[in-house]
């Protein structure tokens, strides 16, 4: 394999390992932020209890998070220096101001949360927590500013042979980004959801420290429920969004291989990119694609064959995905919706809390194939139309990234199992039992 | 020239910063086996280090983010230079990372002691290797016209870049050993504060050593005898680390480990001043070199960094040392409990 192989497939392990960690301390923080206001506001223990032990879960996944999220910041300059010099001015300043804003305030305040639980006023405490929240979605808002700018790249000029900054204001307020953060931010929100769902459940099932766990259960659900259905509406408005900036991209999604007024939708297809067609198509639903992409039914939709054929992206990858992250994101709604109805007997539930604990790992499997239509389907450009991901990478020797790669995988691999070892761990033990003395815990 | 000349001092700084900051973690982090004599000893070196390292760590990602924003083109050729040095580097910094945040969550003493060892290699790497990198940087590597460098792992461990390996080594392992002199008390006080004060006398001769390394291997003393005054900065350095020794003869070791503070920030600055304006030295030819003004972002961008830097690095400065003094007790047979921390 040559260079550009390897760092790409190390890129890709580096942050599909890094995003399997990344979005439930995003939604986490929220949920253990309002469990323990709740408890500074009742003097419920419980709740105390529940945002130390969901606190326990969020750490691990924190500590891999963060890990695992320098090694992507510096990859850019050792695999990807091309690009890092030619696009550095707009997307070096990017990582520089997430890190400056947002990355300090979390790293500090939940090293004062985690530490502090005696050395701190409970409404102190409780105030570290909303800032870990807070400064977690703002580190998420920053990266997907830059990664939105490698989309749709606005607010710059060519010159001195790279791109330069030319309106900061349009580079961090775009639309198109601000689209993509509540994208990322809804799904990872869910994903928080349906773990602390599927942990409570898990304990449910099984009797255990039922108040607790319907306690827990029931904050999850009413968060997921409305982030399941606002991430259905917004999802369709990125998704219109896509197909304006896109094209290609969208034609990708859709596997639509010739340019066409009414164009329709097919449930399931296979793609053929070599003979640019699809060997079998199922389930039409007419004129569904101009609708929902241009919201009118006799749009024209491009196609594939529109686009010179090293300009299109990988079909079948894109399309699979992105079928995927839809069908997920609809049983998610079913899922949340049953569950609403459901909320006032769980207990008596075994059906439904099986169906949820087994659900667990499906909003991950929706967030990384969410990723993989974003980057996949942005190529060949690692910059939509402004620079080749095969421009990109760095002069380096094949042999020394081959090594990396391989060292990658393994430790990754190793960090993967001990993380979620101890996730199942302290998710298994349940919390820890009630306080007998004010202040002091068993 | 002004912006540039701004963003390099403010990189030398962040750099140093972070080497002041997590030099302490990383020195006490390969000291930990000879410090601890038992498992509760290595708990209160855990939780010395346990609220403040992830607060540390982060002047790393800002000081490479600052090279990124700042200087794309050396960020760009920098990283990919010293591709293996790097990713050594990082994975060495994973596995400290995740030591920390593992080392006490299963209560079985084989576990402690996997993580123990990730902890002492994690630390113990990035140290050195910072050292050699830096050393390298001091002196130039051979870099083409075309950024591409020319060059292995093996050409960073020449006798230069050893030698600042092992003053980075001794520089935060006096830290490390001074900040848990500072944090503890009793008999695990007595051995850091000893093994402080053996350290200082290496140290003291490797710094002697390496300024005249300096002198003989490489060009930063031009800029000082252009700008005599420039001296100052590793007058103090040295001054500094005369005042480490001197505080710690009389016991007093927050000022003790101050002045190791200002010891490193002095070492660093020393050499980053006598780069200027070169970021990177070309080895080869000093026209490859990539310099403050022919490899920074546009004066735009420039300009908006330093509106970010300047509002928010001083709010970030103001609430870690909240936070040190939210814990700046000595660690208490009390704070090593299950239920706090990571």
């Amino acid at each position: 394999m040559d260079v550009l192989m390897l760092s790409r497939l190390q890129f890709a392990a580096a942050t599909f390992f890094h995003f399997l960690f990344v979005p439930l301390t995003l939604g986490l923080s929220i949920l253990i932020a309002i469990m323990e206001t709740i408890y500074v506001r009742t003097g419920d223990e419980d709740y105390r209890r529940m945002a130390k032990f969901w606190g326990k879960i969020f750490l691990v996944n924190f500590a891999v998070g963060v890990v695992t999220g320098i090694t992507l910041e510096f990859q850019f300059g050792t695999n990807w220096s091309r690009y890092s010099r030619y696009v550095g001015d707009i997307f070096g300043s990017l990582l520089a101001i997430e890190a400056t804003l947002a990355f300090f305030l979390e790293s500090t305040f939940l090293a004062v949360w985690a530490f502090g639980w005696n050395r701190l006023s409970p409404r102190l405490h409780c105030a570290c927590i909303w800032l870990v929240a807070f400064a977690s979605s703002l580190s998420a808002l920053w990266i997907i500013i830059a990664n939105a700018w490698m989309q749709h790249p606005v607010g710059f000029v060519l010159k001195n042979g790279r791109a330069e900054m030319h309106d900061f204001m349009a580079v961090v307020t775009q639309p198109f980004a601000l689209q993509q953060f509540f994208h990322t931010v809804s799904g990872a929100y869910i994903l928080a959801g349906f773990v602390v769902m599927g942990i409570s459940a898990y304990h449910l099932l099984r009797r255990q420290n039922t108040v607790f766990f319907t306690k827990s259960f029931r904050l999850a659900l009413g968060f997921a429920l409305i982030f399941s259905v606002a991430e259905v509406v917004q999802g369709h408005i990125h998704g219109a969004e896509v197909a304006k900036i896109q094209p290609a991209k969208l034609a990708a999604m859709e596997s639509l291989w010739d340019t066409q007024a009414g164009a329709p939708m097919w449930l399931l297809l296979i793609p053929d990119q070599e003979r640019e067609r699809n060997l079998v198509e199922f389930g039409r639903i007419p004129n569904a694609l101009s609708m929902l992409a241009y919201h009118s039914p006799q749009a024209v939709v491009k196609g594939l064959k529109d686009f010179p054929a090293p300009d299109r992206p990988p079909v079948a990858l894109t399309f699979i995905s992105f079928r995927l992250m839809v069908g997920l994101g609809f049983l998610f709604v079913l899922l949340t919706v049953v569950g609403w109805f459901k909320r006032r007997h769980l207990e008596s539930s075994p059906g439904y809390l099986k169906v949820m604990l087994y659900a667990m790992p499906l909003p991950y499997l929706a967030l990384e194939a969410g990723w993989m239509v974003t980057e996949v389907g942005r190529q060949p450009w690692i910059v939509y139309g402004l620079m080749r991901t095969a421009d990109a990478v760095s002069p380096i020797a094949a042999s020394q990234v081959g090594v990396t790669l391989a060292g990658f995988i393994l430790v990754y691999s190793l960090l993967g199992a001990v993380a979620f070892y101890l996730i199942a761990k302290f998710a298994r033990q349940g919390p820890a039992p009630a306080v007998t003395h004010p202040g002091e815990v068993v | 020239m002004m912006l540039p000349t701004i963003w390099f001092v403010l990189w030398g700084v962040l750099w140093a910063v972070y080497f002041m900051l997590d030099g302490f973690d990383l020195g006490l982090g390969t000291l930990m086996p000879f410090l601890a004599k038992d498992d509760a000893d290595r708990r209160v070196i855990y939780r010395a280090m346990g609220p403040f390292w992830d607060g540390n760590e982060v002047w790393l990602i800002t000081a490479g983010g600052v090279t990124f924003a700042a200087f794309p083109t050396t960020y760009a050729v920098m990283f990919s230079g010293l591709y293996s040095a790097l990713m050594l580097i990082l994975f060495a910094l994973i596995l400290r990372g995740v030591s920390m945040a593992f080392r006490n969550e299963v209560d079985d003493p084989r576990w402690r002691r996997l993580w123990d060892k990730g902890l002492v290699l994690g630390s113990f790497l990035p140290a050195l290797l910072f050292g050699v990198a830096f050393a390298n940087l001091f002196k130039g590597i051979p870099i083409d016209a075309e950024g591409i460098f020319q060059g292995n792992l093996l050409t960073l461990l020449n006798p230069y870049g050893l030698a600042g390996g092992i003053l980075f080594v001794l520089l935060f392992l006096l830290h490390g050993s001074l900040w848990l002199a500072v944090k503890t008390h009793g008999d695990l006080h007595r051995r850091a504060a000893h093994l402080a004060a053996k350290t200082w006398t290496w140290l003291l001769v490797m710094v002697v050593l390496f300024l005249l390394a300096t002198k003989r291997w490489t060009t930063l003393f031009d800029n000082y005898a252009a700008q005599p005054v420039l001296l100052l900065i590793p007058v103090v350095a040295v001054a500094a680390l005369v005042m480490v020794r001197a505080f710690i003869k009389r016991a007093k070791w927050w000022q003790a480990w101050f002045a190791s503070c200002l010891t490193i920030v002095g070492i660093t600055l020393f050499g980053v001043v006598g780069l200027f304006p070169d970021l990177l030295k070309s080895s080869l030819n000093p026209a490859y070199s990539l310099t403050a003004f022919n490899s920074s972002s546009s004066p735009l961008t420039l300009k908006i960094m330093l509106g970010v830097a300047l509002t928010f690095v001083p709010l970030v400065i103001a609430y870690q040392v909240w936070v040190h003094f939210l814990f700046k007790d000595k660690v208490q047979p009390e704070d090593i409990t299950p239920e706090e921390g990571y």
